[in-house]
């Protein structure tokens, strides 16, 4: 039996799914700003998920920031220039940044390039996905961004278009982050990810028993930028608007893998802690400064940066101090805890 | 395509020398920090961000330049040490990609602070230096400066690892770690020092820097993924490696540049480096450990 069918995760799923509900009959007149609010989560959890599938095993990928960018504009730029559903787009745009995944994975595990090498390498490619999408500013909109082309009043099915519809766009959002868990739980009940773990302790020692290193790490990474790319493609049907700095380059990379180890990359929700963690962190500042005239007079404009200056000094925080992330921690110490209390 | 061997080709050239110089120097410390503590600062250009701010509002406060500049180079060498003592010690026993993404988290930090302070306008400092012209040819003087600046600053850093005691005892780190304390060197303050010296080379480029780009809270990320490049391109702490794999980067980039559009230069220097590290994943110039 899968572990999202057991009664607890049912449970959990259940409440989940019924937060519109609840949020339509608690408060009404905000009910868009809150569903907007849960949509955001819910997508970056399913973003960060896939991020994490690979970073706990090591990759330190700072080049998640291209797929997502790749599975965003292969799937607006069909649909504007060539009147190609969203529903081939998209998956064009995954198997594009699949490719890529694997043509620079391959090298990269081929000859062992990891650690520093590997993060610095992955940052080029964002670089370079970021730098071709500002280059084709012709049909990109360079940095400034783009639309994808509106069919009728918004909400289309061939056209994969239902952002007017918070409610529908919870549900999609919501589907892709219990796809996400069930992708985790799926490599985490499976021998690759024993194959993983082992090499990513020690490669020689797991080379030696005959684990495929390479192989294994390409699979993990291509599943992880298929899912990515993904993401960013349902991302970009919801926000109705890419540009680079939202959805590509270096931000959105460096973003996925703090929001991440902040809740934690060896626990199946803590990519999903991490995501609503830095969510209500930037919109709960947002709502503080903005609601406050004290605050406003003190930071004014300058406001805005407040929430990526408290997310900044408590990364560093979370890393020196809790490298497990906040998941992570709460269940060492619940661990440690019941453990205390049955011996 | 308008690339053609003309005298404008030969200009571009020449100016891709010119940046090599200043993007050598930034890879400098970079480089220096990487090859004695084994840690990489993400958020190396955010230093020099800050550099570059500390020298604007030194100058525009009415300090004289150079008395301004060595402002802005104490700055930035105090910043290094400090990053240094508050971020990195605390995690150098950690797996290395924790050391990485911790001054990611100082990056954020440094950004938004200025952000803060600063404001997101363009600043400048005003001066102009002219240029320099030569058979149809033009170049400025403040890159000219740079350049003959940073090879200073490379030469200084040379004759300070070869020539003093400190120097000698940092190189001798670099090359054991372990063995090193039981010698009786305090590795503490040595890698204390050698931020601090990262941090300076930092804000030498830094004061260089305003004199010819506008100064604004995310300049780091447009200089950061360069010098990272070609760090890793020359060789993670091999110096001269950072030197010559400079000079290749700029190249591209500033013949990409008159070439195509400015990304493409851009583009194209990241898409030779993943494929010379997939070539010689210890980089162009570095030995296999």
């Amino acid at each position: 039996m899968s572990p999202l069918l057991r009664p607890m995760s049912l449970v959990g799923l259940a409440a989940v799914a019924l937060l519109p509900v609840l949020i339509h009959a608690i408060l009404p007149g905000s009910e868009k700003y809150y569903l907007h609010l849960g949509v955001q989560i819910l997508l970056w959890s399913f973003i960060y998920t896939s991020w994490a599938l690979m970073g706990r095993f090591g990759l330190t990928s700072l080049g998640h920031g291209a797929f997502t960018g790749i599975g965003a504009y292969a799937t607006v730029l069909l649909w504007n220039y060539g009147g190609i559903t969203p529903w081939i787009g998209i998956p064009v745009g995954i198997v594009v940044a699949t490719i890529v995944g694997v043509l620079v994975g391959y090298p990269c595990f081929r000859f062992r390039i990891a650690g520093h090498y590997f993060a610095l390498l992955t940052l080029a490619l964002t670089e370079f996905v970021r730098l071709c999408i500002v280059g084709l500013r012709d049909y990109t909109g360079g940095s400034l961004g783009t639309q994808p082309a509106r069919a009728g009043d918004g909400i289309s099915l061939i056209a994969a278009q239902f952002e007017p519809n918070r409610t529908l766009a919870f549900y999609i959002a919501f589907a892709l982050w219990v796809l996400g868990l069930y992708v985790w739980l799926k490599v985490d009940a499976s021998m690759d990810r024993y194959a993983l773990d082992a090499a990513s302790q020690d490669e020689d020692a797991s080379a030696s028993v005959g684990i495929n290193v390479t192989r294994e790490r390409l699979k993990i990474t291509a599943l992880s930028a298929a899912m990515c790319a993904l993401g960013g493609a349902v991302f970009a049907q919801y926000q109705m608007y890419i540009a680079p700095d939202t959805i590509a380059g270096l931000g959105i990379s460096l973003n996925m893998v703090f929001a991440a180890i902040a809740g934690g990359i060896w626990v199946l929700l803590g990519p999903t802690v991490g995501a609503v963690f830095t969510q209500v962190l930037a919109e709960g500042l947002r709502v503080v400064i903005q609601g406050s005239a004290t605050m406003k007079s003190i930071f004014g404009a300058s406001a805005l940066a407040l929430d990526q200056l408290i997310y900044g000094l408590l990364l560093v925080l979370f890393i020196i101090y809790m490298p497990n992330g906040i998941l992570g921690t709460a269940q060492a110490w619940w661990q440690r805890r019941r453990g205390r209390g049955s011996s | 395509m308008d690339c053609q061997l003309d005298v404008f080709f030969l200009e571009a050239i020449i100016n891709g020398l010119l940046l090599a110089g200043l993007l050598a120097l930034l890879a400098l410390g970079l480089n220096l920090i990487f090859g004695v503590i084994d840690v990489v600062w993400i958020c190396y250009a955010e230093l020099v961000m800050v550099g570059m701010y500390g020298m604007n509002y030194a100058y525009k406060g009415g300090v004289p330049f150079v008395l301004a500049a060595v402002f802005a180079i104490l700055l930035v060498a105090f910043s290094g040490a400090l990053l240094h003592f508050l971020v990195i010690r605390p995690v150098l026993d950690t797996p290395p990609i924790n050391q990485l993404l911790v001054t990611g988290g100082v990056l954020f930090l440094l950004q938004a602070a200025a952000t803060m302070a600063f404001g997101i306008e363009f600043k400048n400092l005003g001066i102009r230096l002219g240029s320099f012209n030569f058979a149809d040819m033009s170049f400025s003087w403040a890159r000219i400066l740079a350049f003959l600046v940073a090879l200073a600053g490379a030469l200084a850093l040379w004759l300070f690892l070869s020539r003093t005691f400190i120097g000698t005892a940092i190189r001798a780190i670099s090359q054991d770690r372990q063995i090193m304390p039981l010698m009786g060197v305090d590795s503490r303050r040595l890698y204390l020092i050698t931020s601090a010296i990262g941090g300076g080379l930092a804000g030498l480029a830094a004061v260089l820097m305003v004199l010819q780009y506008d100064i604004y809270p995310q300049i780091g990320l447009q200089f950061g993924p360069l010098i990272f490049m070609i760090c890793v391109l020359g060789g993670l702490g091999n110096m001269i490696g950072g030197f010559i794999a400079a000079f290749i980067i700029s190249q591209f980039i500033a013949v990409g540049s008159s070439c195509f559009h400015t990304e493409w230069g851009y583009a194209v220097a990241f898409l030779f480096f993943m494929v010379a590290i997939f070539i010689r994943p210890q980089g162009l110039f570095g030995s296999k450990s």
